[in-house]
């Protein structure tokens, strides 16, 4: 069972405020690094616009490549906020009070860089706008809404509207506490962000109640995103790899393993650089540990499933997709990379209780489920792609250019720099829940006995 | 909503008898002159993005020294129940009441889902600005638009062709004469072996050509109903039965 620590508030407040009132000295250069590598990164994707895609790597038939790999890869990684904040908050697991924050943090920008990747990747993304808003009301046409293309926008901006309600109302009490320990410019912020919050009992009830209610309406975005996400490919009957009516739950539970897996890698990384050893804790580690184990081998069910369905009527080219993606090099090499990083190494050292509490190996095999992941995506979009129909005249390789490359890692600089451009303004750790966690726990002497201090209806 | 092919008066289509084909590649060079398609130098073709609108695929059968060349000319087949038209987020590709899958260039954005959706692969995207040589500007169609970068192009049976054929018939008071609308590929074709008109006109000469015993049409499971229909190779060392392609 988990340990109890008892931790008091001012010290709450003073470790988990140190990235506001106390900023570390990491901070500014590795922030500037990050900013360099964005800004090259925005300037790359400026010369795409400019040149055109022929900067890419894709070909005729490979129309899509890393950018959507990468731009399904952040919306899996999004489904980490969900996970932990709404459905673990409605099944009330004590253990996920101290990265809820973090959680949804990495849902909305990670939801923001994925809806780069496709206006990026579109031929004239100036003229996206016109996916968005009805244009050219003069004439008439609508967007197409038999247009999975239609469905994404709508599903990710539903999620990111919920997630950002959602991560904005866990913040407010931190703002007030904030607010109470700033001067100047910042107490100004912090007095508007934190909209006249004071604390008595009718906020902090409309607090929780609001907190719930998005919990449960965030509910069934948790099985749509992915799944439309997944459509854009299931739809498809031309291309072999993609028509498939497993996409739906395979990708929903895919994205909840790789996103579970950022949130420990971003755990490990928040425990190391802010020192939040007495907030962020082994038995977190342990209890994530379990959860993936779960959710892992329920995500390689279904890798199996795909290919089972895949392979099991027998058809000719099908078959010769699955050869190529399994078989032949290169493809061989990514399927072994992705089977071992995603599944293999990761769960076979989460069933060991050592690694479980140990942060450094638990980061490392949470960055590998990450690898594995994308692999996945890029194993499922490119080589159906590739091996698209029987005319084999026109099959195709993808060797993706240095510039999309580049593109990908940037990225990952970008969602990290906004993760800690955050952190420098506002509390990573909730205070709030952390007390709130510490005030269940408390225990109150009465006669010989203790009881706990607080009674809730289900605990 | 769009026509039912019975209800509309035109439902242009063509007619491939792959028997005639000898991968000779004239419609391949007309289509080109004719729609303003870019040219295909060395690096497009290394890349896989060299376009043209009509290809030849050329097939081997058999093994050496029993070795036969098979050619099936393929453009796009204007499916009447086409998978590229419902993934367009912007009706930048749609069906219209001649039985013609139409691209609108102005509308597209450039998502290339369409390309995904269609198993022909004949729809193209232009990953560059087109550019020609100083002395192919006067050369260019000025009856088709130019594409430039960032979006999808595809065989359109020529509509501009289509468009004036059915123009001149209606000043004149009467209907389009068969074999009076030509697209380039039909006309370049010295064995005749493609065949443009009208389905929905009893006597025309693909109305005919289609009830022929060999026709078929191309990946016919995934239930396109392509407008483009194949009629197969006679191969004399066959006892029976059509050979497809």
């Amino acid at each position: 069972m988990q340990q109890r620590r008892t931790i008091d508030q001012i010290h709450t407040n003073r470790v988990l405020l140190n990235g506001q009132l106390d900023t570390p000295k990491w901070w500014a250069p590795t922030v500037i690094v990050l900013g360099i590598i964005v800004a090259i990164g925005f300037f790359l994707i400026g010369i795409m616009v400019n040149k055109g895609l022929g900067v890419t790597g894709l070909s005729r038939p490979v129309y899509w490549g890393l950018f959507i790999t990468t731009f399904v890869f952040w919306v899996g990684i999004s489904h980490a906020g969900i996970m932990i904040s709404a459905i673990l908050r409605l099944s009330q697991a004590e253990w996920r009070r101290p990265v809820t924050r973090a959680a949804e943090l990495l849902t909305v920008f990670s939801l923001l860089t994925a809806l780069l990747f496709p206006l990026m990747h579109a031929g004239r993304p100036w003229r996206i706008i016109y996916f968005i808003l009805p244009y050219d009301f003069a004439r008439g046409i609508m967007p197409n809404v038999r247009s999975p293309l239609i469905w994404d926008p709508v599903a990710i901006s539903t999620y990111l509207t919920g997630s950002t309600l959602f991560l904005y109302i866990a913040l407010l009490p931190d703002l007030g506490n904030l607010r109470d320990r700033t001067t100047g410019w910042q107490n100004a912020l912090y007095t508007i962000l934190a909209l006249g919050w004071r604390g008595n009992p009718r906020q902090w009830k409309l607090q929780t109640v609001g907190g719930i209610l998005l919990s449960a309406l965030m509910l069934p975005i948790f099985v749509s995103v992915h799944s439309i996400v997944s459509w854009d490919f299931a739809v498809t009957p031309a291309v072999e790899g993609w028509h498939s009516t497993i996409f739906a739950p395979y990708f929903v539970i895919g994205a909840v393993h790789s996103g579970v897996s950022a949130v420990v890698t971003m755990m490990a990384l928040m425990r190391w650089l802010w020192k939040w050893e007495d907030f962020i804790r082994p038995e977190h580690f342990d209890a994530l540990a379990r959860l993936l184990i779960v959710v892992a081998t329920g995500w390689l069910a279904f890798t199996f499933l795909e290919l089972l369905f895949a392979v099991y009527g027998l058809d000719a080219p099908e078959l010769e997709l699955r050869d190529m993606q399994i078989f032949q090099w290169p493809w061989n090499l990514l399927f072994v990379t992705f089977l071992f990083t995603g599944y293999i190494i990761p769960v076979g050292m989460w069933l060991q209780k050592s690694v479980r509490n140990n942060i450094a190996l638990m980061f490392w095999s949470s960055l590998f489920v990450n690898i594995g992941m994308w692999l996945e995506r890029f194993m499922i979009i490119v080589p159906g792609l590739a091996r698209k129909t029987p005319f084999v005249y026109t099959w195709e390789a993808y060797r993706p250019s240095g510039l999309e490359w580049f593109i990908l890692f940037w990225s990952l600089a970008w969602v990290t720099f906004l993760m800690l451009l955050f952190s420098r303004f506002f509390p990573l750790v909730p205070l709030f829940e952390q007390k709130e966690s510490q005030t269940f726990g408390d225990s109150i002497k009465i006669g010989r006995v203790r009881v706990p201090a607080i009674v809730r209806e289900a605990d | 909503m769009t026509l039912q092919r019975e209800k509309r008066q035109y439902s242009w289509g063509m007619v491939v008898d792959v028997d005639k084909c000898t991968g000779c590649q004239a419609c391949v060079l007309a289509c080109q002159a004719e729609n303003n398609v870019p040219l295909n130098l060395q690096d497009r073709f290394e890349r896989a993005r060299a376009m043209s609108w009509i290809r030849v695929e050329r097939y081997w059968e058999g093994e050496f020294p029993d070795i036969k060349a098979r050619f099936i000319p393929i453009m796009c087949q204007h499916c009447e129940n086409a998978p590229c038209e419902p993934v367009c987020p912007v009706f930048a590709t749609y069906h219209n009441n001649e039985g013609l899958n139409v691209q609108v260039y102005n509308r597209c954005v450039g998502t290339r889902y369409c390309a995904n959706g269609c198993p022909y692969i004949v729809r193209f995207f232009n990953y560059w600005e087109p550019v020609w040589p100083e002395a192919f500007r006067n050369h260019l169609n000025p009856d088709v638009t130019v594409r430039s970068r960032g979006i999808m192009e595809k065989c359109s049976f020529c509509i501009q062709r289509i468009r004036r054929g059915v123009r001149n018939a209606e000043r004149e008071n009467r209907d389009v004469i068969d074999g009076e609308i030509q697209t380039a590929c039909t006309q370049a074709c010295p064995t005749d072996a493609l065949v443009f008109g009208n389905f929905n006109d009893e006597d025309s000469k693909v109305s005919k050509m289609k009830k022929d015993d060999r026709h078929y049409t191309l990946l016919p499971h995934l239930a396109t109903d392509p407008n483009v229909v194949y009629l197969a190779k006679i191969d004399p060392d066959r006892s029976a039965g059509a050979s497809h392609g």
